[in-house]
């Protein structure tokens, strides 16, 4: 009976510890942790990449305390609208479809998408321009769409579940694919070493981060694709303020305004553009 | 409550529960013989034969089955050189690496149910059939076998209960069952609550049915 109390005690308690936390005045950033260069984690834990550096200093331009928290990709919608946190940075690319139910800051970087392959294949040396957008395809645009469904008709093309690509790949724009969806990038990379997945598609950094670290020999194949299903760049993930009205509503538009200040500060005074460069090598930022 | 929602996706995942029963037959069957052969294994007087079988049980039975999937699924895939066999043919297939764990997991339990069926049967059942002269291979398959059946139905139910819930592990290597098509809807409608309620409500009637069917069968063959 007494370790029956004690155990009632000790989480009651913790509740009470968890309870605290919700109610101080730390923005609660939520992050995947398994997108690198995006967001990823260390050997000990600790969430690092791009976007968590970033998380800590919009929070500084914005004069409040962070935290920035894991969360699975498939569940990271729901989790922002039940409040479990406060915005999503995330890699998540600001689109037409989840602009139905959250709101966006401005973009801070630009992702292009690209297929990768296992160096060897037969996709490689696709003839396709370098990039193309989908926001309003060029005639060379529809050329690489067409020459890619080719490619593409019988092949296994692995992505990562409730994506930008993933909306690609079944929106018809390539023919009928046999898309095979998976939880993590991580997996989806694993499957295309193990030669599972003919072709995949994600953010063109989270193939050459692969195979800068793995080793293997991962090779991006035809056009990044950019607009369209794509999206406009990369942004931070807000409740919409309509959804709930009153003090929480007004807390929701007031952090939609603080981050768009801050990003716009941010840039200003180069942050971004360092940010990305020390981690894709190059200038994403927008 | 986005009733239009649960309405437009129940077709969805009423075919995606096609996907789940096939893995659920699939690997119960091979899983019974599994059960069965380990079973025996078990009862063999050579130590070496028993604790072969115990081992393999308890590794199973020890182990989370999501665990035993990723090692076949995304494990064994990263071995080269099995890459170049036979083999590969077979693991390559998402659909064939999920049987595979899902039989040798049930399998584990039903050897352990099946063994201990065969350890209950009274002494003097098989006693009273060798004082009237019946061969033992006759005891074997007339008295033992059916005895033990009949005794591990509960059991058994039980197992099949939780393997059925079990296959829902199976939408981690990228399988369409319920779980995976359930979840494929909320990454597009971002609606988890709606989905997620349907996927467990078709589980739970699979459950009523494989619970009753079991009643059914315990009742047909009681001994009373």
């Amino acid at each position: 009976m007494n370790i029956f109390k004690k155990t009632i005690l000790t989480v009651l308690a913790s509740l009470l510890i968890i309870g605290n936390v919700y109610a101080s005045d730390k923005i609660r950033i939520g992050t995947e942790g398994a997108y690198p260069p995006w967001n990823s984690k260390d050997a000990s834990g600790k969430l690092i990449g791009f976007e968590v550096e970033l998380a800590y200093s919009l929070c500084r331009y914005i004069g409040r305390q962070c935290e920035v928290v894991e969360q699975d990709w498939d569940g990271m919608i729901p989790a922002l609208q039940m409040r479990k946190f406060d915005a999503i940075m995330a890699g998540m690319s600001i689109t037409d479809e989840r602009k139905k139910v959250i709101t966006f800051s401005q973009g801070y970087a630009d992702e292009v998408a690209a297929l990768a392959v296992m160096k060897g294949s037969s996709l490689e040396g696709m003839n396709t321009p370098v990039g193309i957008s989908l926001s309003k395809p060029s005639s060379d645009a529809k050329k690489a769409l067409k020459t890619i469904t080719k490619a593409l008709a019988g092949k296994t093309v692995c992505t990562q579940t409730g994506t930008i690509h993933q909306n690609f790949l079944e929106s018809g724009d390539v023919g009928k694919v046999n898309v095979r969806t998976y939880k993590t990038q991580d997996e989806v990379n694993l499957d295309l070493t193990s030669g599972r997945c003919d072709v995949a598609l994600a953010a063109a950094v989270a193939f050459t981060d692969y195979a800068e670290k793995s080793g293997k020999s991962v090779v991006l194949v035809g056009p990044t694709f950019s607009g369209g299903a794509f999206g406009n760049g990369v942004g931070v993930g807000l409740r919409q303020a309509s959804q709930l009205g009153g003090t929480l509503g007004v807390r929701d538009a007031e952090l939609l305004n603080a981050f768009n200040k801050a990003i716009d500060q941010a840039r200003k005074d180069g942050v971004i553009s360092r940010l990305a460069i020390k981690h894709f090598g190059f200038d994403a930022s927008m | 409550m986005d009733f239009d929602l649960m309405i437009t996706s129940l077709p969805k995942l009423l075919s995606a529960a096609v996907i789940t029963l096939k893995l659920l037959s699939a690997s119960l069957i091979i899983g019974l013989f599994i059960g069965f052969l380990f079973a025996v294994l078990r009862l063999n007087k050579n130590p070496f034969i028993n604790k072969f079988a115990y081992g393999y049980s308890y590794l199973f039975r020890g182990t989370p089955l999501l665990v035993q999937i990723f090692i076949i699924y995304y494990g064994l895939g990263q071995i080269e050189w099995l890459r170049s066999t036979f083999l590969w043919v077979i693991l390559k297939e998402p659909y064939w690496c999920a049987i595979i764990a899902f039989a040798l997991n049930t399998g584990a339990y039903t050897s352990e149910i099946l063994r201990s069926a065969f350890q209950t049967i009274k002494p003097g059942i098989i006693e009273a059939g060798k004082s009237l002269g019946i061969s033992n291979k006759i005891i074997l398959y007339k008295i033992q076998i059916p005895v033990a059946i009949r005794q591990s139905l509960p059991a058994y139910g039980n197992e099949i209960i939780l393997m059925m819930k079990g296959t829902s592990l199976a939408s981690t290597v990228t399988l369409m069952d319920i779980t995976g098509v359930a979840k494929h809807i909320v990454s597009t409608t971002y609606k988890p609550l709606e989905v997620f309620l349907l996927a467990g409500g078709i589980y739970l009637f699979m459950t009523f049915i494989i619970h009753n069917l079991i009643k059914y069968l315990e009742k047909k063959y009681s001994f009373q």
